[in-house]
């Protein structure tokens, strides 16, 4: 297969929805209406963490127009894709601010707004956990009483009774405490910040109706089509058969709209009006605070060396802010413990990652799962400690970077074909950002301009079931339909498993047709979109369901040609004899069947079926973490240049590399699209996200006026983005996962120059002036 | 005018895309869910209703306009361009030859504003650029494609 | 989506403005004058504010005119911040305003709107209040022209029902040096932390702030103090800093210790620029 010229992989095909996207006429979710459609708003909670006294809904009613208040006793049940902790619903009691208490629904929006404010809610209120430090402390105020008493959904749980932790992941390698005690050059540090919103442009927005024969027909803008109907089964008993979810184009999700919080809720709306269709849409500040957000992290990292620079020991603890329910914090500290040294080899690891409870909006998963947290505290550590040993930064992590023969902290054998190349990727960062130059450059009176880099990695820690499929189904004028399950989400994968299949069926990308929509009733199963994995797993599904469609033409046009079909091939939309390609048949004039002359005809619809499933994928052991978690690392490289101001601590972003080795790379330019567009996420994050708690817990900034982020000409002045073109074996045509990895060195490499520029060691996100000012303040001191 | 009434809905005509057209609206509908709600003119995205990402930007009187941070009542009479009404505009284009678009549900507010821009300014600085464009947040691009377009778009005009 | 409604009135003139907005009163019931309407929109929306009628002054004459009438500049209170910025009648004015929301908002935001905001901000007070502007501010039949100073204190200090109608500053002013700076935490859309203008009259420095205190203010002491000549510029600044109206605001934008910081720092800069030096 690397050997063939290929004409499609790897050339930047336009994307197959730009140009309908650029008129204004993809209809989004929420984007639909109909005369009709019933509208629900959700009453909110006002308090972090309390006790519900009482809720009255009598002045509610009074609002014309209101058919239909839920409240939590109606469905006193938890939820959850991980650990079952979250009712849809809050009952008994709180425990964040913006949490469901209530749902209105109204024949008009306003109606039901007007009403939500109508409904009286109170509150006695608890003691709050406002930090993961104090939630981790042994008489800490309790989230949740019995956390060890809740379902576990999936393995690899470990909540404990008593106390905030809602798991506990460990890796055990190697001998730490020994190793340790030998290191010649150690450093301990310590790094905090708060949870923060992914920030969509599209909120989270849902339709649901409940049709008389017991179907429910599920609207949505989510990564996980078939876990919704996973959930509406599992936890409201209707049968898998029943649930049809449509998912159309989505505007951004970045992770957020991967668990489902939604659904249920409209489900229980429609359900209290007889089934009608019953619209559910978050308004900015819900979509930030009511919704799932991303998580903080406490963070401390020790890691040790001979006075060469080896590393040789490494301890890691990593406290994940979950807030108030363990969704997929709890899996994100999996995966946090999975990769917790990043791309170095250390022979001895100890991690412990916990997912915390607090009083915070709960956290999900967030582009990267875990992995641009992680990544800033280690590779802070790393500058670190290559400055105490007065080893040039770049150097060091050469001299350490992680290779084929090596083991990952579970112990899971690494191979040529299962991990990117480092050392690659540093040296051409290196010369990207022009390190050799100098990583401190004074250009005038109170200005530097500093460089920083960062090494990153990731494992996609899918279900070892994690699966795709593809449906081909040929038209008369010789095009295809590709039908498949993945998301489209702005990154592209529709395009790029429509080149696959351009490229397996030797045709031209016009004529194959992507289905944009999902509709899990004629879609073949897929896990979901999240983790980078549709171009792998998807993207085998296409190739196999090539495969499968091509096996037919062949036949097909063997009885036409009268040979047998290992004398075929398949391309430019013909299928012909390999040794004489001018004696062949049109694939239109076989893709609904070949008719002779006299009428008869033979074989009927070319309909290609493909799947792929992750194999050989285990469970992580308790005690040890041993196993193997995920098929591939994606490794890379990020770096920047910015321009500081010594004396208000201000600065801009001057340039930015990203040099990934992420396999085959489909398509050049989405690819480019998403390491730009990841960097900038991460950049955003890293200067100016995170929410602010009062003491009582209540976020302070809700809404984009004061959660800001980067604006036009806030990026850097330009992005540089590489790719090193290491292939996996296994993936299609050579190609790993890259869509979370832009985002996951961006607040390291950018900590690590304004450290160098600042001459502090900064610790904290995001690096406003005024963070910066702070550190500088307490050095001093 | 008798505001001693509760207040009612009415009938506005607006002049959208060169169309008149009918709505029935309660005096605090903004224009913005009037636009897509009333005339399924829903381009003009639903992001913040704050006025803080440009989502929904409209122009009116061919200037910028949050719709969400007007009232419908208010530009009756006044004309107003949606992106459904931009028919081939060179921005659209532009948007597509430099990918500019990934998720596309920043785009419309995108292209509306860089549409009046370079309209009116066809030799807009670098400054000018960023300062319209900032009324505008996208989440999936990093800005660098959509600099490139505008820019693209500059260089021709002059 | 506000989930109240209330009526929207667009009266022509200035007499249909206050009858309006007297009718609704003795009702009982709350009247807003709408301009920009984008502080009232929004409000409206989380329920900060509750109204039951707008009245609409964007089509009173009086309301949209910007001009030089002799050595007057005249604007209207329903004149938009980008029409005012790109007019260039008034440097200072059109700089520091060019700094509020962003450029799409300021297509909408109004002058007028921006002085009565809720807001602690209203940065468009900050020259009116160097350059001794004047209201023209009417209620029935009576009219006035006052200094905005001697209504303006932390907000606007009108009567129920008295509408703003317009600002007036002598253009002289309009010329002299100036500087107007803003920063914020770290995006350039977004609240300050500090902004100030100031000018330079008779070598005098006239300075006002938003983001310092909880409101926008132009204090003598502090213009005193920085223009004691025989003291160093550190000096000035640091005795400045020690005689604000009120403790220094700490808040989502800059904790308090921070704007401190900030403030020293900006007042440095802008004696600099203003050489107010030794």
């Amino acid at each position: 297969m690397a050997n063939k010229i290929w004409t499609t992989v790897g050339t930047p095909e336009q994307r197959i929805d730009a140009v309908e996207k650029s008129t204004g006429k993809v209809r989004y979710v929420g984007d639909y209406s109909v005369p009709g459609l019933m509208h629900a708003k959700l009453v909110k909670s006002t308090q972090a963490h309390a006790r519900i006294t009482s809720i009255d809904t009598t002045e509610a009613w009074k609002i014309p127009g209101v058919r239909a208040v839920v409240t939590g006793e109606m469905f006193p049940f938890h939820i959850g894709p991980i650990l079952a902790d979250r009712p849809p619903l809050a009952f008994e009691k709180v425990r964040y601010y913006g949490e469901p208490v209530a749902i209105v629904v109204a024949d008009h929006e306003h109606q039901a707004k007007l009403a939500t404010t109508k409904v009286k809610v109170e509150y006695e209120p608890l003691p709050i956990v406002n930090s993961v430090q104090q939630a981790f402390q042994q008489d800490a105020p309790l989230v949740h009483e019995n956390a060890g008493q809740y379902t576990k959904i999936i393995d690899n749980v470990y909540p404990k009774s008593g106390t905030n932790i809602g798991s506990h992941i460990k890796i055990r390698k190697g001998d730490f405490d020994s190793a340790w005690a030998s290191c010649e050059e150690t450093i301990t540090a310590n790094y905090s910040f708060n949870l923060s919103d992914h920030v969509a442009l599209e909120t989270r927005s849902t339709r649901v109706e409940i049709n008389p024969a017991g179907k429910v027909i599920v609207h949505s803008c989510s990564q996980s089509p078939f876990t919704i109907k996973k959930v509406l089964n599992q936890f409201f008993n209707v049968d898998v058969g029943n649930i049809l979810v449509h998912i159309p184009m989505v505007g951004g999700a970045f992770g957020g709209k991967g668990t489902v919080q939604l659904e249920p809720l409209a489900y229980l709306a429609s359900k209290a009006v007889g089934g009608k269709l019953v619209k559910l849409e978050f308004d900015r500040e819900e979509d930030m605070i009511t919704g799932p957000c991303r998580i903080g992290l406490d963070a401390t990292v020790q890691l040790g060396a001979t006075k060469e620079g080896k590393l040789v020991a490494g301890k890691y603890t990593y406290l994940l802010d979950s807030g108030a329910y363990s969704d997929q914090a709890a899996g994100i500290t999996r995966a946090a413990a999975i990769d917790c040294t990043g791309p170095y080899h250390i022979p001895n690891v100890w991690c412990d990652s916990y997912c915390i409870y607090t009083n915070h909006p709960f956290a999900t998963s967030f582009r990267g799962y875990g992995h641009p947290e992680l990544t800033f505290a280690v590779e802070r550590t790393i500058d670190q400690l290559a400055k105490k040993l007065q080893i040039d930064p770049v150097q060091f992590r050469i001299l350490n970077g992680i290779k084929p023969g090596h083991t990952s902290p579970t112990q899971t054998g690494l191979t040529a074909n299962n991990i990117g190349d480092v050392e690659k990727c540093l040296n051409r960062a290196r010369e990207l950002i022009k390190w050799d130059e100098g990583q401190k450059i004074e250009i005038g009176k109170n200005k530097v301009r500093t460089k920083g880099i960062s090494l990153f990695w990731k494992t996609s820690t899918t279900a070892t079931n994690a699966q795709a499929g593809a449906i081909l189904t040929f038209e008369a004028d010789g095009s295809v339909n590709l039908n498949c399950a993945a998301i489209e989400l702005g990154q592209g994968t529709k395009t790029v498993l429509g080149q696959i299949l351009a490229e397996k069926l030797g045709m031209d990308m016009k004529k194959i047709h992507v289905t944009m929509e999902t509709n899990t009733q004629y879609d073949p199963h897929q896990w979901r979109t999240v983790a980078s994995s549709s171009t792998f797993l998807a993207g085998r599904a296409v190739i196999s369901a090539a495969e499968n469609a091509i096996a037919q033409l062949k036949k097909t046009a063997s009885i036409v040609l009268q040979c047998t079909p290992e004398d075929l091939e398949v391309g430019g939309g013909r299928v012909f004899l390999t040794p004489d390609p001018t004696f062949g048949v049109e694939i239109k004039d076989i893709a609904i069947g070949y008719t002779y002359p006299s009428g008869h005809s033979i074989e009927g619809q070319v309909v290609g079926v493909g799947k792929h499933v992750q194999r050989h994928l285990t469970p992580m052991d308790e005690q040890t973490g041993f196993g193997k978690p995920g098929p591939w690392w994606s490794v890379g490289v990020q770096a920047v240049e910015v321009e500081l101001n010594t004396r208000d601590f201000t600065y801009s972003i001057l340039n930015a590399v990203t040099v990934l080795d992420g396999g085959t790379i489909i398509n050049p330019m989405t690819a480019t699209q998403q390491m730009r567009g990841g960097m900038y996420m991460g950049l955003s994050y890293a200067t100016s996200e995170k929410f602010i708690f009062d003491h009582n817990g209540v976020v302070q900034n809700t809404g984009l006026r004061n959660y800001p982020v980067l604006r036009y000409g806030e990026q850097p002045a330009e992005y540089l983005v590489e790719f090193i073109e290491t292939p996996a074996a296994d993936g299609p045509f050579g190609a790993r996962g890259i869509g979370e990895y832009g985002v996951i060195g961006a607040a390291a490499c950018l900590a690590n120059s304004l450290s160098v520029g600042t001459e502090v060691e900064l610790t904290q996100l995001p690096l406003t002036p005024e963070v910066i000012w702070q550190a500088k303040k307490v050095e001093k001191q | 005018m008798n505001i001693k009434n509760k207040p009612t809905k009415k009938v506005i005509h607006l002049h959208v895309n060169g169309e008149t057209h009918e709505a029935v609206v309660r005096a605090s509908d903004t224009l913005l869910c009037t636009l897509r709600e009333q005339l399924g003119l829903t381009g003009a995205k639903r992001a913040c209703e704050d006025g803080d990402c440009g989502a929904c930007t409209v122009l009116v009187n061919g200037e910028p306009t949050h719709s969400c941070l007007s009232l419908a009542v208010e530009v009756v009479n006044k004309p107003i361009t949606t992106i459904e009404g931009l028919l081939n505009s060179p921005v659209q284009s532009a948007f597509v030859d430099h990918w500019a678009i990934q998720c596309g549900f920043c785009t419309p507010g995108f292209i509306v504003n860089c549409h009046a821009l370079i309209t009116n300014h066809p030799n807009a600085s670098e400054e000018l650029v960023e300062e319209w464009l900032q009324s505008n947040i996208c989440r999936c691009t990093g800005y660098q494609e959509i600099r490139e377009a505008v820019n693209n778009l500059l260089q021709k005009s002059q | 989506m506000i989930a109240f409604d209330f009526n929207y009135i667009k009266p022509a003139t200035v007499a249909e403005a206050n009858q309006t907005y007297t009718m609704v009163h003795d009702q009982g019931d709350h009247a807003m004058y709408f301009s920009g309407g984008t502080e009232i929109i929004t409000r409206a929306r989380v329920n900060e504010l509750k109204v039951d009628t707008v009245i609409d002054i964007k089509e009173i004459a009086e309301c949209t005119v910007m001009e030089v009438q002799d050595d007057k500049l005249v604007i209207g209170a329903a004149m938009s911040l980008n029409h005012i910025t790109n007019s260039n009648l008034f440097p200072l004015l059109g700089e520091t305003i060019k700094k509020i929301a962003d450029h799409t908002s300021r297509n909408k935001i109004t002058i007028g709107g921006n002085i009565n905001s809720e807001l602690i901000y209203k940065e468009s007070v900050l020259p009116l209040l160097l350059v001794d502007a004047k209201v023209k501010l009417v209620k029935g039949t009576k009219e006035k022209i006052v200094p905005l100073s001697s209504v303006f204190d932390k907000k606007l200090k009108v009567q129920a029902g008295e509408l703003l109608l317009q600002v007036i500053i002598d253009t002289e002013y309009t010329k002299l040096p100036y500087a107007s700076l803003k920063k914020t935490r770290f995006s350039k859309v977004g609240y300050p932390v500090i902004s100030a203008a100031a000018i330079v009259k008779d070598k005098k420095i006239r300075i006002a702030f938003s983001g310092v205190c909880e409101y926008p203010f132009r204090s003598q002491e502090v213009e005193n103090i920085l223009n004691d000549s025989k003291k160093s510029v550190s000096e000035r600044i640091e005795k400045a800093i020690n005689s604000l109206p009120t403790n220094v605001l700490d808040d989502l934008q800059g904790s308090n210790e921070y704007r401190v910081f900030v403030l020293r720092n900006m007042l440095y800069d802008i004696m600099e620029e203003m050489g107010m030096g030794e």
